[in-house]
């Protein structure tokens, strides 16, 4: 992996994601596996368990800064704080701060949490200047920009510089792969019909790109789209960015697949 | 106008299913961004120009007392009438007041939501005034007895089958058998039926894009040419307006419009952009006799100075719907009431009450593409979150949604326990999907399987199995 790495291995904190623990643990150990080839040494804190989207975004502020709180003791000493989701590195990176608004003491920690964190690709591309990867992913893919990393942490060309040095890897973008998936976080199953549509709409953008492989940074939008793909009888594989770029799509079937 | 807000969910249940609809959606989608980005690029300094419109309209807002006075006083100076109404009785009955004085017997009507709001073609009906919409789409709307569903475009639903078919439904004094070759051909037809009506009609109706205080102006923007005839042609023009339309002065509303056609149709401006200052003077070769402002509050006032101030600075352009893919699934009748899309989930809780309108600002993934292409820069997210923390104060939320998030909200409180849970949760899913790696449906997971497989997981937690690799000394 090449590299202009600051001169310290700096210490790096993941933050997981609940969904990543729950569901996919494998991009939590490829964004290990892609943070240590960088040249950071990276520590998993063991209090975590949410960023707090869900209450968040259903209005429960208590819950919402009781979890802050829990993410502010955890993560409060290390260099970096590195999340494999541009939503949970948004709520960390812009909305946490504000949570404490009326209590500048708490604000100041936040604020200096909220500076240091980082979502993964763009942590490795932005801060720790890797311009590339070893690994191998025989085929074409299109990659979806989830909509917080695009437009709250602007990730749009960090991920595809990475996946243009993939060997054996054709990117070939969607019409609009700007356009919000239809998850949303509790949105999909509280407009189940709206969300359906809305996903409808993207898988017909990919498939009509031709790619055997859909990636993305964000697993939430990737069970979505998997979901509606493996619905259709779509033979398209899912698979979040990281686990390409560490090379560890062996280690597991793509998202919706079983292993036989 | 009766809201459906509260049925929201089953207005997009059928909207969804009709196929005029999703037709008519389908094929103006792509045009209106395309449009704007197109607008967009070709003025470099347009993203300051946000930033310039957002500060003139919080600078205006925060001291909108002072303006409105400066502004009525130029309005009377001019020889027009402020008529200042608290509320939307108060503004239909300004308007009817007028109307009855000078025996109105039909009024010519510009496009207006604010119109939509006060709803003052019922009123007018009702008292035996005839309202004649003078906007091509909203003529046709008349005609069908329907709404707008959208703020600029109101007949954004309709395909040009339907306006054929009303038109030969109304007009029945033409030939049957006519061709409509090309849209203006429609438009020709909508001209020739509304030229005797703009002649005969006694009183005017216009909205007002901008209020501008140093003068006592205010502004209209139309594409048709039909606003002018409106306002110009009667002894009467009323300009309805709400009170966050001022701006202080010329300047700033020439700044303002910079924006305003570009975010709405990408248009660098309207066709015809109208200047009105008071009644004619002698020597002028046209204007009103009479000019009235019927300055409508409505609950906007209630906004300053609360979280949801931000709104007061919209200028209508409707870029945020044009760029929505929930307004796109749904369509605009969806929401229920006037103001559909992302400026709609908010404006509407504030004017008709977060209780009937709960759903609007639910009904958003948060995307944010609405606020990255809003003119004046409103936090249109944000905003539809502030909206859903006063109703999880006031316990307005679902039920069942509040004793899941508590439940849920209980474990992430207490990593230990959360562990165990999910570690649990975990390995029974992966082993129950381990062949398949998902699942066609599952009890209690409807609204995910019933349009959507559900991914299992992989079997493990990821503390889980980091805890046995750091056992294993390989982590």
């Amino acid at each position: 992996m090449s590299q202009t790495a600051p001169a310290s291995k700096p210490r790096v904190a993941l933050f997981v994601t609940c969904l990543v623990d729950l569901h996919r643990p494998t991009i939590g150990f490829a964004a290990i596996r892609l943070l240590e080839r960088a040249g950071c040494q990276v520590e998993v804190p063991r209090a975590q368990t949410c960023c707090g989207q869900p209450a968040y975004n259903t209005g429960d502020r208590a819950t919402t800064r009781d979890l802050a709180m829990g993410i502010l003791d955890a993560f409060g000493g290390y260099d970096y704080v590195v999340v494999p989701s541009g939503s949970c590195g948004g709520m960390l990176r812009h909305h946490l701060p504000h949570l404490f608004d009326d209590d500048p003491n708490i604000k100041a920690r936040a604020e200096a949490l909220a500076a240091k964190t980082y979502e993964l690709i763009g942590f490795l591309t932005d801060v720790m200047g890797v311009t590339e990867v070893q690994a191998a992913y025989p085929g074409t893919v299109t990659y979806h920009d989830s909509c917080s990393g695009l437009r709250e942490l602007g990730l749009k060309q960090q991920p595809r510089r990475l996946l243009a040095g993939v060997a054996g890897l054709k990117l070939t973008e969607m019409t609009d792969p700007e356009v919000c998936c239809g998850f949303g976080g509790t949105f999909c199953v509280k407009y189940p019909e709206i969300s359906v549509r809305m996903v409808s709409d993207k898988t017909r953008d990919i498939a009509a790109t031709g790619a055997d492989t859909l990636l993305a940074g964000d697993l939430g939008c990737l069970l979505n789209m998997a979901g509606r793909l493996k619905r259709e009888g779509s033979p398209v594989k899912v698979r979040h960015v990281a686990e390409v770029l560490a090379g560890m799509t062996n280690d597991v079937p793509p998202i919706g697949e079983g292993r036989g | 106008m009766l809201a459906t807000s509260p049925a929201f969910k089953e207005n997009a249940t059928q909207a969804l299913a009709n196929a005029g609809l999703q037709k008519a959606l389908t094929r103006t989608r792509p045009q209106h961004p395309a449009k704007r980005a197109a607008a967009v690029a070709a003025l470099p300094e347009f993203e300051q120009l946000r930033d310039i419109g957002r500060d003139i309209k919080n600078h205006t807002i925060a001291h909108l007392d002072f303006y409105l006075e400066t502004w009525a006083g130029n309005v009377e100076r001019a020889g027009g009438k402020v008529h200042w109404c608290s509320t939307a009785d108060d503004a239909r009955a300004a308007v009817l007041e007028i109307c009855n004085r000078v025996n109105a017997k039909t009024v010519t009507k510009g496009k207006s939501m604010i119109s939509e709001e006060l709803g003052i073609n019922e009123h007018l009906e009702q008292h035996g005034i005839t309202p004649v919409e003078t906007d091509l789409g909203e003529y046709i709307l008349q005609l069908r007895h329907e709404p707008p569903s959208h703020i600029i475009g109101p007949a954004f639903h309709l395909n040009r089958e339907d306006w054929e078919e009303s038109f030969r439904k109304a007009h029945t004094d033409l030939p049957a058998d006519r061709v409509f070759h090309e849209r203006r051909d429609i438009m020709s037809e909508a001209r020739n039926e509304l030229r005797a009506k703009f002649l005969a009609a006694d009183v005017g109706i216009t909205g007002a894009n901008f209020l501008i205080a140093e003068t006592g102006s205010s502004v209209i923007v139309t594409n048709e040419g039909n606003g002018d005839l409106t306002q110009t042609l009667p002894r009467v023009h009323i300009v309805l307006a709400s009170i966050e339309k001022m701006v202080p002065t010329l300047e700033d509303a020439t700044s303002l419009l910079r924006l305003l056609a570009r975010s709405a149709t990408g248009q660098d401006f309207s066709v015809y952009t109208t200047f009105s200052t008071g009644i004619r003077r002698p020597g002028d070769l046209d204007g009103p006799e009479e000019y009235h402002v019927v300055l409508v509050d409505n609950g906007r006032s209630a906004m300053v100075g609360t979280e949801f101030q931000d709104m007061l600075r919209c200028i209508r352009c409707s870029a945020c719907m044009n760029h929505c893919p929930v307004y796109f699934s749904v369509g605009g009748h969806s929401y229920g009431w006037v103001y559909p899309g992302p400026m709609g989930a908010v404006l509407t809780p504030s004017l008709i009450g977060i209780d009937k309108a709960g759903h609007l600002p639910n009904a958003s993934t948060f995307c944010g593409k609405c606020e990255s292409v809003c003119p004046v820069k409103i936090p249109l997210p944000m905003l539809m979150r502030h909206w859903r923390e006063r109703e999880f104060e006031r316990h307005l939320t679902p039920k069942a949604v509040r004793s899941n998030l508590a439940l849920w909200a209980w474990f992430a409180r207490r990593p230990g326990l959360y562990r165990v849970a999910t570690r649990a949760a975990a390995a029974m899913l992966g082993w129950m999907g381990r062949r398949k790696g998902r699942f066609h449906s599952l009890p209690l997971a409807g609204g995910w399987t019933d349009g959507r497989d559900l991914p299992a997981p992989e079997g493990d937690t990821f503390f889980a199995r980091y805890a046995r690799e750091q056992r294993a000394g390989r982590v």
